[in-house]
């Protein structure tokens, strides 16, 4: 099974950089706002796409985050919609990957058979799941490889050399390290921490190692693209959009332009890093 | 004989942390490694014989073990049926149950060397019980309570801060308790190398739900032998209230197997179970949030739902998943009662036995009010009296006021 996740790596590999990572709430801060900025995205230089399923209980976000969720929410924004918006995207941009990332229980409420039915045909690549470790498998993991998308896996900084086989064990696509022990938007991840536990991930996969949690700036970025696979920025994007809006949290004319400048000083920023070595 | 009953309702969680197809490890990767610690530490104290020893030194000469099981004759009088007896939780040390698995928690922390204790909240009877645990054994403790329950359980907070803890105000979500047990989570998550996360009830990622029920299961030990002494054969049936559960299940887990028992829980239906309320069987159905599978309110979207009771401490959309398998096998019959019937509950009771019971408490007394007179006279029906009411004596007081009490 050759996802467009794999594609993207493999393409990115040819031209010898890391890839850039950006993740926005779906429906954030509205559904036809938010499948905008999405659509901007490619341009702007994002090379893999994640996209959040807003949640009213997001225990591993912080309060930017949580605050896009309940944007959404109050947007009217569901999981249908959501995978209704990848549809969309998708009309315009087969190539570019496109991950969901979010929390188990909306996924349960839908039916997960429903659900991978629905996500694949709708365009999606692969699901991050913040409360499903390996212990939880059976629930979703094994049921969406079988359906052919990619289960992408946290790894943090607790996840020793004991625990990281299980972990790696039916990940695909790609593997998501968390910099930091916190949550998203909290701390500022330290570029030689992360650079030695990324490497102490390649001694057990050969898949691409992106990192996120705790990248804010171009320089960060760049960083962390220096040692890493990816770079990951969630946050930082988030609080561009939260920072466009006006009194009543509605959109302005500036909010897509807000966040597509951001990414594309990002972009800049992953793109100045020198290769990794392999 | 249905096929699909366990031999013994006693027996799980099984390995992996389930009850049938309730509870799990829903939980972020981050907090894992040490959820897995301490199931070990934790089947390593349980094993341990001078852990119980500890243990029960100070549930006699600190908690006040063993609570009296009471013949509530006056109340058993004024409603003419069921002989009722009160299991006096409310009587421990800090005024409610919750100290039995608080101070059972503590003593594994402090097997694990943990020197930060974190804790949610909702009417401040868990706060204020880790808060005075923290101070016996010199721990830091920090109290997660929603800024909503902040300030309608003001006593509690003024208890814990006078105990050296300190009580972090929650302004996220609905700012309630299911708020202040994210924020413990993000807190946990943050600080995994050094803390503790002192769950409150039988809610939350395996093990904690087994563990707090094996904690508060003294209380339906206590019960049976009581019980025997006094009228010399097991109750009847058995009354709690119900939030997460846990004076609940500490009292109906021994006698699950004794099918001549009735077990009744009760759930908050708040305004009513057609409005705003906190019934998670009644109104809810399963999903996954805060490290489990269980009974949850929730809309069509699996977005979750806003609960309210009058009760700070039932106001939590979920309820333990060892209830939702009790539920599904019809073990234990789960009830609710309104805010109203709570409130009628708490004057009744203060009148009657001279007990002031927490408004939590005051939702099992109101199904007592029901079921009790449906009885017959030689029918031994025991309360779990939780808690005790001063912490929402302001509250009551500003509800009723320009009533006629």
């Amino acid at each position: 099974m050759t996802t467009r996740i794999d594609t993207r790596f493999a393409e990115l590999k040819r031209q010898g950089r890391s890839a850039f990572v950006t993740f926005l709430m779906a429906g954030d801060p509205d559904p036809a706002t938010a499948l905008e900025i999405i659509t901007a995205l490619p341009k702007a230089g994002a090379d893999i796409i994640e996209i959040g399923m807003p949640f009213t209980d997001p225990m591993a976000d912080g309060p930017s985050i949580q605050a896009a969720g309940l944007r959404a929410l109050k947007a009217g924004m569901t999981l249908k919609k959501t995978l209704a918006m990848v549809g969309e995207f998708r009309k315009g941009d087969n190539a570019t990957p496109l991950v969901l990332m979010g929390y188990y229980n909306p996924i349960y409420i839908y039916g997960v058979d429903k659900f991978l039915v629905d996500a694949k045909s709708a365009g999606v690549d692969g699901l991050i799941i913040v409360d499903l470790p390996p212990e939880e498998d059976a629930e979703l993991c094994l049921p969406a490889m079988k359906a052919g998308l990619n289960f992408i896996r946290l790894a943090t900084p607790t996840t020793d050399d004991r625990r990281l086989p299980a972990v790696l064990a039916n990940t695909s696509g790609f593997v998501y390290y968390v910099s930091i022990t916190g949550i998203t938007g909290s701390a500022s991840a330290d570029t030689a921490v992360v650079g030695e536990a990324v490497a102490r991930i390649k001694r057990h996969t050969k898949l691409p190692v992106c990192v996120g949690f705790g990248i804010r700036t171009p320089e960060a970025a760049r960083g962390i693209a220096e040692t890493a696979d990816g770079a990951v920025v969630g946050t930082a994007l988030v609080d561009a959009l939260a920072g466009s809006l006006d009194a009543e949290g509605k959109a302005t004319a500036k909010t897509v332009r807000a966040v597509a400048d951001l990414v594309s000083a990002l972009a800049q920023g992953v793109r100045g890093a020198k290769q990794a070595a392999e | 004989m249905n096929p699909n009953l366990p031999n013994s309702f006693r027996s799980g969680p099984d390995d992996t942390g389930h009850f049938g197809n309730f509870g799990g490890r829903f939980v972020a990767e981050t907090l894992m490694p040490l959820i897995l610690e301490l199931e070990k530490a934790y089947a390593a104290a349980k094993a341990d014989p001078a852990f119980h020893a500890e243990m029960n030194g100070y549930l006699k000469h600190y908690v006040g073990r063993p609570s009296p099981l009471y013949f509530a004759e006056r109340l058993t009088g004024h409603l003419g049926g069921a002989k009722i007896y009160f299991k006096r939780e409310e009587l421990n040390h800090t005024g409610s149950h919750k100290v039995n698995n608080v101070l059972g928690q503590i003593m594994v922390a402090r097997r694990m060397g943990k020197k930060r204790i974190i804790a949610e909240t909702g009417a401040g009877q868990h706060g204020v019980a880790t808060a005075t645990l923290c101070a016996r054994f010199g721990l830091e403790c920090i109290v997660y309570m929603g800024a909503v329950d902040v300030a309608r359980q003001a006593p509690n907070v003024f208890r814990m801060e006078t105990l050296g803890a300190r009580v972090i105000p929650v302004q996220s979500g609905t700012r309630t308790l299911k708020d202040a047990m994210n924020e413990a989570l993000r807190d946990w998550v943050t600080n995994v190398h050094d803390t503790f996360y002192c769950i409150g009830t039988v809610a939350g990622p395996h093990p904690y739900p087994m563990m707090v029920r094996d904690f508060q299961s003294i209380i339906g030990v206590e019960t049976r032998a009581q019980m025997q002494e006094a009228e010399g054969r097991l109750p009847d049936s058995l009354v709690a209230c119900i939030g997460g559960g846990s004076n609940a299940i500490g009292l109906f887990h021994p006698f699950l197997d004794d099918p001549g028992v009735e077990i009744f829980g009760v759930e908050a239906a708040g305004h009513g179970l057609t409005q705003l309320h906190a019934a998670s069987i009644a109104g809810g159905r399963a999903g996954v949030l805060h490290g489990n599978r269980t009974y949850l309110l929730m809309d069509d979207d699996g977005q979750i739902q806003d609960a309210h009771s009058i009760s700070a401490g039932l106001d939590y959309p979920g309820i333990g998943p060892e209830h939702s398998w009790l539920y599904e096998t019809k073990r234990v019959t789960y009830l609710s009662a309104t805010d109203d019937e709570a409130l009628a509950a708490f004057q009744l009771l203060s009148r009657q036995e001279g007990i002031i019971p927490a408004l939590e408490t005051a939702h099992a007394i109101a199904k007592v009010m029901e079921l009790a007179p449906k009885r017959p006279r030689d029918h031994l029906m025991v309360v779990n009296l939780s808690g005790r009411g001063d912490k929402d004596i302001p509250q009551v007081a500003e509800i009723l006021k320009g009533q006629k009490i």
